[in-house]
């Protein structure tokens, strides 16, 4: 039968479920208990009703025989049996449930920001990344909340899913046991690109974690720096006020404005140059753009030169 | 469920049906016990509603307490108490009708329908004049919106949310002993008093809505009184709006404190 | 079984008379207007499926298929999602077969306010219009949930949809107390609550639901237009408001929204599977309590939607233990259907062989309903195409399967027609078939990584490559299941010019709607004084001659 064929390969997923990063999944036992009861009840409800169609047709002369209408013993035992039945599948799904739920002590700590639709994996020394990195055999926790909508985060490999709820903290734990790279799904409807809103686990070794980490934060350094100034982009919230589709928001759009001559509030203009973006990053109040409010704080102090450059040449890319 | 009435036992004048008993009800009886029952699976249903919206108000009110404190200082008590002797008193009269229905007092019925509709009327009229006032202050919810839609200067969508009237909410709280909010103290309780009023109008304008509904059916039930339609042997409409107008007065009575009255 | 009436009407047949355009708009006649009904919801059940075709097709390659944007996407599955269930399913058992037979069944003239009938049917083409004109202005992109603050901030016209949503509540509300009330006072001398048909002790129970959880869903739906409109801030968390708060409220309707449309349906079974296996009902009284256990434990386990919303483990488990025990009594009433077929003559007729695919379908769906109500499980396959496959077992599988069963019991009495009944078993071979293919693999790809909700799959098939495959599958099936429906519409359809005039009681029942003439005439007869058991088929036989069930001289 189709639906025992995962039976075998309950530690490692199988024809079910995902192969699975853990050695000691709970869920999937359970999941795998619920299947061979409801495999047998299907048989049993299917197998009946198939047979009673067989024996019992109407074939001329022969008539319906007389059977009880009523037995309150075999009917008060199909009550309870299916009682004790659920009442076991719900008790096994329930503790499974609390030890996927409570983490124990020694947690790592990260911190998840979602937003439409887009991950934000906020790691220990500030680094922010749209990739979950993790050492492997280490209870990991994450404490995650939203921007906008509700999202959900999932990773079918680790049987992990909690929603991510808006003006509040949520968070779930888990450990990874097996080096290598598994799906990371937004799960809760949360409009346009829904399906796009995908990440990746990255299971590494200590060691490799460590390593990645350390380099992570220096993206200046190993991107070039369009690519670096992207990442500012999003990391230092300009997208909030800025689009890069020429749409305009709180501040005018990034698109095509390299090179453009604006006219500015106080009347006069301005040629969007290297200079001019700097300007407008350390004291934005220095040149208003007409149109639009002197809302802009000043980044003095928050990015350095080589961010400002990294900006610089990814404003320019945008045409 | 269905409390006896001392002229429940109408005759079943088997076979030859009264006339006002509709073609597939087999009595008279029969046709009141189905009213009687339907009316209060309906007024369930409004209870319902109404739980509904409470809970939301309790969750709320939970969540976030400072919201109702500041809020219902702008609230006009002493026409919101006014308003609740007024619904008291309209349902005092709804009850003298339904009586004087069933002793044949055709007289007082139409006299009664017509202080309970004016009762309602006078209920509508000082909500009015309440809610006038939030308007002049710039304190209904959408108001920048509805105010849009009147106008034809703007072609932006104008925000949701509306812009108090500044100066008056700060002597308002002075008033009412916060003196000395600095600006930011002062944006916060914008935002609680913008938050209040949605709920305020949510809850004032869903049983406002019901009060309408119950005088024009109480207008229809009182042409039928002028015409002479009830008595003894048939008082099911005049009943059948008494319980619906009682529930109504009910309404009121929870939302006046939980809205006014916040310690 | 029931005394036959003591006088067959004289009146003509209730489609004529009386004749005329108005006479039918303005009719109080509660057979009219499930007649009525029966075209509207059926024509909202060809809109759903419009729209499920289109997500299927869309589904089965990865990467866009025919549809451009994910935007158009997320529309489409929301449309289906809230015709099908606003529009279709909640309606459509009590609202046709409901409202037609339930008065006849009681031998009374009529429900109790027929004019609210009536209004109930105008509240439902205005709820209809407004689904409509959501669909001129471009379609909402919620999902039928509504999930705010997604839905509070999204640009589609939400309002009108909700708007919609909040009248066709009240065209249920409506039936509701109608039935209510007509089940508790209009019920013949003879017939205490026990001798009722079954599929009565189905209406019961769903007008119950109908009229304690709609209202709530009314109030959370107003607020939420009230919300977008005005801003007022229940739900938006800036201002102090609860997203979670809403799902609460929304799942208090719409989890018992799940039994309004699953016990009618099978009231419908538990009448079908008797009449065809010549068999009195096996533990009537086990069958009726179920549905009411249903009804009320149904209000007490809505939270089993957000076991992932973070709701606490407290929480959980007692939602989790709750659900469960709604789960024994729909097991009491399949145990009971078979042991009604027990040692019976069935005949396979085609209202039968849906009755058979309901079983089948539902049975499927149930049980998965064990892994979604197992918190472990559930944390796995929520917000997964297992879920999508678990309530198209349940709904499609359930209640449209028990929907055409009706609809091939009563069509007789409706239309007067007999249709071909070999064509009516083929069609049943191909739903069952075609529907197996549409949602079985949707469990194994939902509970292997496929989320529901996704316009496309594309960057999940590193991991899962196999998706593509079922995909295929479920698409071919779609189409499959598709054509079992429109051959179903088109027997149907085409018993109305050529089918053979219905004998009065085609299949045997014993249930007072079948001792009139078919099609039903327009007055209705009183029940005899002496009900008798409704399930006693001893005093029937065949009649070739009539080709219909007469009383044995
Ligand atoms: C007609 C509709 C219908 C019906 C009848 C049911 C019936 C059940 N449903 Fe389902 N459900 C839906 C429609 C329905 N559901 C919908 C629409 C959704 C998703 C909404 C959305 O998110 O969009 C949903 C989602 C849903 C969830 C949430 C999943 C999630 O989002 O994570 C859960 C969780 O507990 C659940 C459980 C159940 C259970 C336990 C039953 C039980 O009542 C089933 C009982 C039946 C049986 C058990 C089978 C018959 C019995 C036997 C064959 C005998 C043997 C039995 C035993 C031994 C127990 N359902
Ligand atoms: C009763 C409810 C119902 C029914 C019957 C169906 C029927 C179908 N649904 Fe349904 N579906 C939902 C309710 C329903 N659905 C809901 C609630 C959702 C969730 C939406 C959300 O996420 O918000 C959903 C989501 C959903 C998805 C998931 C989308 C996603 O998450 O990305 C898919 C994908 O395959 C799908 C496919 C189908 C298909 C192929 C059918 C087929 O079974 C359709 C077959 C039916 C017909 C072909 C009818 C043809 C009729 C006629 C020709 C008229 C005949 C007239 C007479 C017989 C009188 N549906
Ligand atoms: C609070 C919203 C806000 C944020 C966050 C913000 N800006 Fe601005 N920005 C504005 C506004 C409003 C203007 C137009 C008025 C002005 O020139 O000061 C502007 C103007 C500018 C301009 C001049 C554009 C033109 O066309 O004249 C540049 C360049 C700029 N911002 C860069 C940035 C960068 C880089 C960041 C992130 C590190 C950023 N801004 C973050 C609001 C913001
Ligand atoms: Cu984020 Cu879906
Ligand atoms: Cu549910």
């Amino acid at each position: 039968m189709i639906s025992f064929a995962g039976l075998p390969l309950a530690q490692s997923g199988g024809f079910w479920l995902p192969d699975s990063a853990t050695n000691s999944p709970a869920m999937d036992p359970v999941f795998y208990l619920i299947l061979g009861i409801c495999s047998f009840f299907f048989l049993l409800v299917v197998g009946l009703m198939v047979f009673f169609v067989v024996h019992y047709r109407r074939r001329p002369g022969v008539v319906p025989q007389k059977t009880a209408s009523h037995n309150m013993l075999l009917e008060l035992t199909w009550t309870f049996i299916p009682l004790v039945i659920v009442g076991a599948i719900f008790y096994q799904g329930f503790t499974a449930y609390i030890r996927m739920q409570t983490p124990p002590p020694n947690c790592y700590d990260l911190r998840v920001s979602a937003r439409q639709w887009a991950w934000q994996f906020i790691y220990p020394n500030g680094h922010i990344d749209e990739n979950l990195h993790v050492p492997v055999g280490e209870p990991i926790r994450l404490t995650m909340t939203s921007e906008d909508v509700i999202h959900g985060l999932w990773i079918p490999a680790l049987r992990v899913k909690m929603d991510i709820v808006p003006g509040r903290y949520t968070s779930t734990w888990f450990r990874a046991d097996k080096v290598g790279t598994y799906n990371l799904l937004c799960t809760e409807y949360c409009g346009d690109e829904h399906s796009d809103m995908l990440a990746t686990v990255e299971v590494h070794t200590r060691e490799d974690y460590d390593a990645w980490l350390k380099d992570a934060g220096n993206y200046l350094k190993t991107l070039p720096p369009a690519e670096a100034g992207k990442v500012l982009y999003q990391r230092r919230g300009c997208f909030q006020c800025h689009s890069v589709d020429g749409t305009a928001g709180t501040g005018p759009s990034f698109k095509g404005i390299y090179g453009e001559t604006h006219d500015m509030a106080d009347g006069t203009t301005a040629v969007v140059d290297d200079n001019y973006i700097r300007q407008s990053i350390l004291e934005p109040q220095a040149k208003v753009r007409s149109g639009f409010q002197p809302v802009m704080a000043t980044y003095q102090g928050l990015v350095s030169d080589d961010d400002i450059t990294a900006l610089i040449e990814y404003i320019k890319t945008l045409k | 469920m269905t409390e006896s009435h001392p002229s429940d036992e109408k005759p079943n004048d088997g076979g030859c049906k009264a006339p006002h008993v509709a073609h597939h009800f087999d009595s008279a009886q029969q046709q009141y016990d189905s009213a009687k029952l339907g009316m209060w699976i309906f007024l369930l249903t409004e209870v319902l509603f109404f739980s509904g919206l409470f809970c939301f108000y309790a969750v709320y009110r939970a969540n976030n307490p400072q919201v109702f404190v500041d809020g219902h200082h702008f609230l006009n008590t002493p026409l919101g108490a006014f308003n609740t002797v007024v619904l008291i008193f309209s349902s005092l009269t709804m009850a003298l009708a339904v009586r004087a229905a069933q002793l044949d007092r055709n007289r007082s019925v139409v006299c009664l329908l017509a202080v309970t509709i004016l009762c309602g009327l006078t209920f509508m009229v000082v909500k009015g004049v309440e809610y006038k006032q939030k308007w002049d202050h710039h304190m209904v919810p959408g108001q920048t919106r509805i105010a849009h839609w009147f106008s034809d200067e703007n072609t932006q969508s104008p925000p949701k949310k509306f812009q108090p009237d500044v100066q008056y909410v700060r002597e308002h709280l002075e008033e009412a002993g916060h003196a000395d909010l600095d600006d930011e103290e002062l944006a916060q309780r914008i935002d609680n008093l913008r938050s209040y009023m949605g709920i305020y109008f949510a809850l004032t304008g869903l049983h406002a809505l019901h009060v309408i509904i119950g005088v024009g059916v109480l207008c229809v039930v009182l042409i039928m009184a002028i015409r002479g339609r009830f008595g003894s042997h048939r008082f099911t409409p005049v009943d059948m709006t008494g319980l619906y107008w009682h529930l109504v007065d009910l309404i009121w009575i929870y939302v006046f404190p939980l809205l006014y009255l916040i310690p | 079984m029931n005394k036959p009436l003591q006088s067959k009407s004289t009146t003509g047949s209730y489609l004529i008379d009386p004749p005329g355009l108005k006479s039918w708009l303005f009719t109080l006649d509660h057979k009219r207007i499930g007649l009525m009904f029966l075209v509207l919801v059926s024509m909202a059940l060809a809109l759903g499926a419009f729209f499920a075709l289109l997500i299927r097709t869309e589904l089965t390659l990865p990467g866009p298929t025919i549809v451009s944007e994910p935007s158009t996407y997320n529309r489409l599955f929301t449309l289906h999602g809230a015709v099908m269930i606003f529009l279709f399913v909640i309606p459509v058992i009590p609202a046709t077969f409901g409202n037609f037979a339930l008065p006849m069944m009681l031998g009374a003239r009529d429900v109790a306010f027929p004019r609210l009938n009536l209004a109930s049917l105008y509240f439902y083409v205005i709820g209809l219009v407004f689904f409509l004109l959501v669909l001129i202005f471009g379609g909402i992109d919620t999902g039928w949930t509504f999930y705010p603050p997604y839905s509070t901030s999204t640009v589609t016209p939400v309002i009108l949809a909700v708007v919609g949503a909040f009248i066709l509540g009240f065209s249920s509300i409506f039936t509701g107390i109608n039935f209510l009330v007509t089940i508790h006072t209009m019920r013949p001398t003879g017939m205490g609550w026990f001798r009722m048909p079954l599929f009565l002790w189905g209406l019961y129970g769903t007008a119950v639901i109908q009229v304690l959880a709609t209202p709530v869903l009314a109030i959370t739906l107003l607020l939420l237009a009230a919300e977008r409109l005005l801003g007022i801030g229940i739900f938006d968390p800036k201002m102090g408001g609860d997203p979670i708060l809403f799902q609460h409220f929304f799942w208090f309707y719409s989890h018992p929204a799940v039994y309004i449309m699953i016990l009618p349906a099978m009231g419908v079974i538990s009448e079908v599977v008797s009449v065809f296996s010549r068999k009195h009902i096996f533990g009537y009284k086990f069958i009726a309590y179920s549905s009411l256990a249903i009804a009320l434990l149904g209000f007490l386990v809505w939270g089993h939607h957000m076991f992932t919303s973070g709701q606490s483990q407290l929480v959980g488990m007692i939602f989790s233990a709750l659900t469960f025990t709604v789960a024994i009594p729909s097991a009491i009433k399949v145990f009971n259907w078979l042991a009604t077929m027990y040692k019976g003559s069935i005949g396979l007729a085609p209202p039968m062989c849906f009755a058979l695919n309901f079983i089948f379908l539902f049975g499927i769906g149930g049980l998965t309903g064990l892994f979604l109500g197992s918190l472990a499980t559930d944390i796995h396959v929520h917000d997964t195409s297992f879920v999508v496959a678990h309530f198209h077992y349940t709904m499609a599988g359930g209640v449209l399967m028990a929907f055409l069963a009706g609809l091939y019991y009563w069509w007789p009495k409706m239309t007067g027609r007999m249709y071909n009944l070999v064509w009516g078993q083929v069609s049943a071979w191909m739903i069952l078939i075609g529907f197996n293919l549409t949602y079985f693999p949707q469990f194994i790809i939902g509970s292997r990584g496929m989320p529901r909700r996704y316009y496309d799959y594309t960057r999940l098939l590193e991991v899962n490559p196999e998706f593509t495959f079922y995909q295929i599958i479920s698409t071919v099936g779609g189409f499959t299941l598709v054509g079992g429906l429109v051959l179903v519409a088109f027997i149907l359809l085409r018993s109305l010019f050529v089918g053979a005039k219905a004998p009065d009681n085609p299949w045997g029942s014993g249930t007072l709607e079948w001792q009139c003439n078919s099609p039903a005439p327009h007055e209705n007869t009183p029940a005899p004084d002496d009900v008798g058991d409704c399930y006693d088929y001893n005093d029937l036989e065949f009649d070739e001659q009539t080709k219909g069930y007469v009383m044995k001289q």
